[in-house]
């Protein structure tokens, strides 16, 4: 990623975690390690999002949670896994309702491990999410071209 | 009357950082009732034991086979302990700034948290999850120099931090959003069973650390309470805890002992224990039943926020439908932790 094009902004949301991760998601946003410096704000809307964080291993309960919010979130979008019960159920793995891993909900762009994932690893996943979201929207808008063309 | 209309709170909710989901009965602005409904952080905790490995629990499995660890350990936990509970105060605070809108002291209060992670990461290794107990004592000792400077960094943030409160007890829009509201009055904490400083506002004298776990035996400290059982109360009783934390750590690193940090504990764990720790939020209750075996047979967790949602229910009758987030807040929900 040369350069950041546009303000992505976060959604954030607790896929059955511990709140481990979910408070150093939110550490991030705050002075010391402040995100916002690269216009990354923090909004409770999934309409207004570019960038999903989800953490935890998600149970079944919460599944249809995760796919509605995914859902309601304008193209082009990506997900980061934060935490590494996000990516594959990390302990609770054998737990009887966790489904291991949110990429057994929704796909999933960019996995961040740790337990809890430090508040550095999670600045750089997004950083990477920007790059995959810089793609998807050159991909969106070809599509987009090709589809007027043929019209 | 007005029509009734229903509107769902959550699962996901700029206010929450995790899931809860209540479903408001309104009529016109005021709510009527509150159904609130969790589970979507259950993961199974306490069948997950059955499974895995019994190291991970450490307190209990102590009381169960009888393993008395070394003084020092003992303090160590203390210390942690308190330190713990000052990060989560001052996360409440931050918490409580930003439901009421006041975006600047959320990220003052945070600011200043960040001062204790850097603590617990020296001393432990990890900023959330520290993985230094384990059974029959801790695995990293903490030297005099290390406790020394932690004192000296406490003496001043205690400096900042009371600038910091002051804003919370003496601006008047902060007591606009909490004055008077979300009352829960002695007999209610009493009837609905709430737990820690939610308990403390309505002015009910416990805490269990003056069972004398640890060293907190050794500590001399009272038990702070409020009196107005409302919000402000509940942020004037969790302010005031910051500083007597303060103090505890004072007197712990003063009396600490020399010596070893943890004994050799051979076996496994056959038995039951019933252990009651006062946690940030409120009380905790644990209790775990081993059968001679590396897996446990039973574990029965009650976290303090669990206790409390009973008093919320209570305290979101019949108050201000924008008043709701703050006073979820007040309890200083954990739903992870409540849903294990």
């Amino acid at each position: 990623m040369a350069k950041i094009t546009k303000s992505p902004w976060l959604l954030h949301y607790d896929g059955s975690s511990c709140n481990g991760c979910d408070i150093e998601v939110l550490a991030c946003l705050t002075p010391v390690y402040d995100v916002e410096r690269f216009g990354i704000i923090n909004t409770g809307n999934p309409k207004h999002a570019d960038i999903f964080l989800v953490t935890g291993g998600i149970n079944e309960k919460n599944k249809a949670v995760v796919k509605q919010l995914y859902d309601q979130m304008p193209e082009p979008k990506v997900v980061v896994a934060v935490g590494i019960c996000a990516c594959n159920g990390g302990v609770f793995k054998d737990a009887y309702n966790i489904i291991g891993g949110v990429d057994k909900a929704i796909p999933v762009d960019v996995y961040v491990p740790g337990c809890a994932a430090r508040p550095e690893a999670i600045i750089d996943g997004v950083v990477k999410a920007l790059g995959v979201l810089d793609e998807k929207q050159k991909a969106f808008k070809e599509a987009k071209k090709k589809k007027g063309a043929e019209k | 009357m007005s029509k009734r209309s229903i509107v769902p709170f959550g699962p996901q909710h700029p206010v929450l950082p995790e899931p809860i989901h209540l479903d408001l009965v309104l009529e016109d602005e005021k709510v009527v009732e509150a159904i609130p409904s969790i589970g979507f952080i259950h993961r199974g905790l306490e069948k997950l034991v059955e499974k895995r490995n019994f190291h991970d629990y450490m307190y209990v499995i102590e009381r169960i086979m009888d393993v008395e660890i070394p003084d020092r350990a003992k303090y160590l936990r203390t210390i942690w302990c308190e330190m713990s509970r000052l990060h989560s105060h001052l996360l409440w605070l931050g918490l409580l700034a930003d439901a009421f809108g006041f975006e600047s002291l959320f990220m003052h209060c945070w600011r200043m948290r960040e001062t204790i992670l850097d603590m617990f990461e020296a001393s432990t290794g990890g900023r959330v999850i520290f993985s230094v107990n384990k059974i029959g004592g801790v695995l990293k000792d903490m030297d005099n120099s290390m406790l020394r400077t932690f004192v000296d960094m406490f003496d001043k943030m205690e400096e900042e931090v009371r600038q910091l409160t002051n804003v919370f007890l003496k601006d008047y829009t902060v007591a606009n959003r909490l004055k008077g509201v979300g009352i829960l009055t002695k007999e209610d904490a009493v009837l609905y069973g709430a737990v820690g400083p939610m308990m403390r506002a309505a002015g009910i004298e416990s805490d269990t650390r003056k069972l004398g776990y640890a060293a907190y035996g050794d500590i001399d400290f009272d038990i702070i309470t409020g009196k107005d059982c409302d919000s402000f109360s509940r942020c004037e009783v969790r302010i005031n805890e910051i500083f007597q934390s303060f103090n505890i750590i004072r007197q712990a690193v003063a009396k600490i002992p020399e010596g070893p940090v943890s004994v050799d504990v051979k076996g496994n764990p056959n038995g039951e224990a019933f252990v009651r720790l006062e946690q940030p939020r409120g009380e905790a209750i644990f209790y775990f039943r081993g059968n001679g075996t590396q897996f446990l047979n039973r574990a029965r967790v009650r976290t303090p926020t669990f206790a409390n949602i009973p008093s919320l229910v209570k305290i979101l009758e019949g108050c201000d439908f924008a008043d709701v987030p703050i006073l979820v807040l007040t309890i200083d929900p954990c739903v992870s932790c409540t849903e294990r």
